[in-house]
């Protein structure tokens, strides 16, 4: 997914936390990356999370965050209102997403919006566009991206989304290994399941040990002794 | 001298709860206690207890109030009616009113607002059992609980008081010596640089109690800090 970077439990075995305002020393020649500023000619960690060293920059994972969208993100997003031609999503981001009626995949006449989507529904979409200020906008035309009318959704924090899918997918395998069942991981933390009932549910248990455990090593085993059980 | 006869220390110095002149009430911290909130802490500061739950960033309303270049922290202290003997009309009222804002001004010091322009932070306070320097007890909670919530700063502000009772200069007065003292220096600290980003003073000090106050401020605010940090890294079971 759009995530490139590797979490730090794959670095070493060791993970360091840190704190608003912890001194992490001068390392001359290293960048400040996300959640490190440097003063005074220190690096100073800017958040609580993981340290996380690779070479050039030292930056922090953070442990919670809320989700902050970038064009192309493919999210699930609940309709919280709508004008005559423009529906408001909640994409679990500061501000709601806006989706046009001329993004969405029917043709809809103006002011008969609700006959589409009403508020409440839940919908895969992609987040075409983001400004400055974080305002976004939304697109349901494309491959995949549709109104959800059946199965359930799971919420994870999203900075622990890379870990969900794993080094080249291979937790997402894990996860489907579980049960039988359709899954989509939205980037903003929703994660849609659609399947057979004990399926899901040996599914959903592995989110909890993930959503609970994601910054500690060794999550990939304790998922895969899930899977043996 | 405080009015009354009441005596705050006993001949070897030790004060009325056990304590000497220089030393804190004990404190515990507790994050996550709010699992709903993005981020929050449970407090317990002597006999004073809080719980502090942070929101956000959100999109700030009503719109009037939005800034464009950056985030506004929505800060509300509040007393629950039953957190002291006398009942506490539901509501803000001066002394909330007046809390919530110096709360605020200090937070606002050191979270990083610039990164969320139009938005809100909530911050909640609410004191459920008060016995004197709940102001403290709150923003050092706040402070938690914004860390908890993974919101950028460049420090986390620790709040501590000293005080006057006897002519004695003395470290966080419980309630006893708060009522009967004659002064009281609440201060906000951040540990790592030993910058001060809240201040009020209460009553009259000398330029020695003064100097003496804040020293022991000072002293206290490094233990607080190091009880924050081993609460954080308690909630993500790990060590630094």
């Amino acid at each position: 997914m759009s995530e490139d970077s590797t979490p730090t439990e794959h670095d070493s075995g060791a993970v360091r936390l840190v704190h608003p305002g912890e001194r992490i020393g001068a390392h001359d020649g290293v960048e400040a990356g996300h959640g490190i500023r440097r003063l005074n000619g220190e690096l100073v960690a800017m958040r609580m999370g993981t340290l996380r060293e690779d070479g050039k920059t030292i930056s922090v994972d953070p442990l919670s965050s809320r989700y902050v969208p970038r064009a192309g993100d493919l999210v699930v997003g609940y309709v919280e209102g709508m004008t005559n031609n423009i529906w408001f999503l909640d994409i679990g981001a500061s501000f709601n997403a806006i989706l046009p009626m001329s993004l969405a995949p029917w043709k809809v006449e103006f002011g008969a919006v609700r006959e589409h989507l009403d508020v409440g529904d839940a919908v895969i979409c992609r987040v075409q566009e983001v400004d400055e200020t974080h305002s976004a906008v939304a697109t349901m035309k494309g491959m995949g991206l549709r109104k959800l009318k059946s199965g359930l959704l799971e919420e994870i924090p999203p900075h622990i989304i890379p870990q969900v899918i794993g080094k080249g997918g291979a937790m997402l395998q894990s996860l489907k290994s579980l049960g039988q069942s359709r899954m989509v991981i939205g980037q903003n933390g929703r994660i849609w399941l659609d399947g057979e009932h004990h399926g899901m549910r040996s599914i959903r248990a592995a989110l909890e040990v993930i959503r609970e455990t994601a910054h500690l090593p060794g999550l990939k085993e304790r998922i895969d002794a899930l899977v043996n059980e | 001298m405080g009015y009354g006869d009441y005596q705050c220390m006993d001949e070897n110095g030790i004060r009325e709860d056990g304590r000497k002149a220089d030393e804190m009430r004990p404190v515990e911290i507790e994050c996550g206690v709010v699992p709903v909130a993005d981020g929050s802490a449970y407090i317990k500061w002597g006999k004073n207890e809080a719980i502090a739950a942070v929101y956000g960033p959100m999109e700030a309303h009503p719109r009037k109030i939005q800034r464009q270049d950056r985030a506004i922290l929505d800060v509300r202290y509040n007393m629950a009616p039953f957190s002291t003997s006398d009942r506490i009309r539901p509501g803000f009222n001066r002394r909330s009113r007046e809390i919530s804002k110096v709360t605020r001004d200090a937070l606002e010091s050191v979270v990083d607002l610039e990164l969320y322009p139009r938005s809100k932070i909530r911050v909640e306070i609410e004191i459920i059992c008060a016995e004197a320097g709940t102001r403290c007890c709150g923003i050092t909670a706040a402070s938690v609980a914004l860390a908890d919530a993974g919101i950028p700063m460049s420090d986390m502000v620790v709040s501590v008081a000293a005080g006057k009772c006897n002519g004695i200069v003395l470290m966080d007065l419980n309630k006893p010596e708060d009522n009967y003292g004659e002064a009281d220096l609440p201060m906000g600290i951040l540990p790592m640089t030993d910058e001060l980003v809240f201040l009020q003073m209460d009553g009259d000090l000398s330029m020695e109690e003064f100097q003496l106050a804040w020293d022991y401020n000072m002293k206290a605010a490094h233990e607080v800090h190091a009880i924050m940090v081993e609460a954080l890294q308690k909630r993500y079971g790990g060590e630094s």
